[in-house]
């Protein structure tokens, strides 16, 4: 027989669905948002990022003696399979990340008569990209390796405030219904800028402008991407397993 | 009618399992966007500045 060691009272039947429906559609929605995006940037951002870094590794000097070519030759796709498999990974257990947050205040909102499903997973997806990528993005813009920047934990720290203020703002926007929280939802999407955030002291970065210019406008397009089809994803899968476990009940 | 009646029971116990997902979520993200160990900071490198996480 088996020894009952269970000190807690076990969970409900009904929060246990609730998590496995939770970790079920976010692990989906993640997995293949994830995939997605990883390819993305591998064909979109890590091209600008291999040459930003022939800058930072000094093999091209940019206002050197000589005039150097906006096309350099680049190593080709998985020229380097370890580091894009690692890329692969790492995009989709971040965005398995993204996900796990978004579909909790999904059910969330579900619970307060919200509909969720691919179509308003939309809204959520670009509410998502506004609070992790462009709200933090707007002052700390995505870098390319090399650039100058200030202390990164102080960086951490801002950007981390400044998504937790998006991410209210958001949900303020979305659900509030009333003036005071479409104020309160703009001063929290402008205070962390109008504060600032950690600056370098000089700038030192080697990496021609344009390339940095080009890598943030890449980052920032397919993060907006990722994020639509995250949402999109996330509200489709969450749906269909709520719909399961209505049909089992 | 008896979704609403499923709906109404799952509402009260819909908060702790939000929570548990939210906080492995965040986990996850500062595990993969902001740990600054070395080994995890190398294989993590390109996604960072991709996402826009501040990376070094």
């Amino acid at each position: 027989m088996r020894p009952t060691m269970c000190a807690t009272r076990p969970a409900s039947p009904a929060t246990k669905t609730m998590i496995s429906r939770i970790l079920t559609s976010a692990l989906f929605a993640g997995a293949a948002a994830g995939l997605i995006t990883a390819l993305l940037q591998l064909v979109f951002v890590q091209p600008v990022l291999l040459h930003a870094e022939l800058y930072e590794g000094g093999d091209l000097v940019h206002f050197g003696a000589e005039a150097v070519s906006a096309h350099p030759d680049l190593p080709g796709m998985f020229a380097e399979p370890m580091r894009d498999i690692l890329s692969i990974i790492f995009t989709m257990l971040t965005y398995t990340g993204y996900a796990l947050v978004m579909v909790a205040l999904m059910s969330v909102a579900q619970g307060q008569g919200h509909e969720i499903n691919a179509r308003t997973g939309l809204l959520w997806g670009l509410a998502g990209f506004v609070a992790f990528h462009f709200a933090p993005g707007l002052s700390l813009a995505p870098e390319v390796p090399g650039v100058a920047a200030a202390d990164v934990g102080a960086r951490q720290i801002w950007w981390t405030a400044t998504v937790a203020a998006a991410g209210i703002a958001m949900w303020l926007i979305a659900f509030g219904g009333n003036i005071v929280s479409y104020v309160v939802a703009a001063m929290l999407l402008m205070a962390p800028h109008l504060i600032g955030a950690p600056e370098p002291a000089t700038f030192s970065g080697p990496v021609p402008t344009e390339i940095g210019a080009l890598f943030a406008a890449r980052a920032f397009g397919v993060g907006m991407a990722a994020w639509a089809l995250l949402g999109s994803f996330a509200g489709y899968f969450w749906q269909s397993e709520s719909a399961r476990a209505d049909a089992t009940a | 009618m008896t979704t609403k009646t499923l709906k109404a029971s799952a509402v009260g116990s819909s908060i702790l399992p939000a929570i548990f997902a939210v906080v492995l979520g965040l986990g996850i993200i500062t595990v993969t966007g902001h740990v600054q160990a070395s080994g995890l900071h190398d294989a993590a490198h390109d996604v960072r500045h991709a996402t826009g996480f501040p990376c070094h």
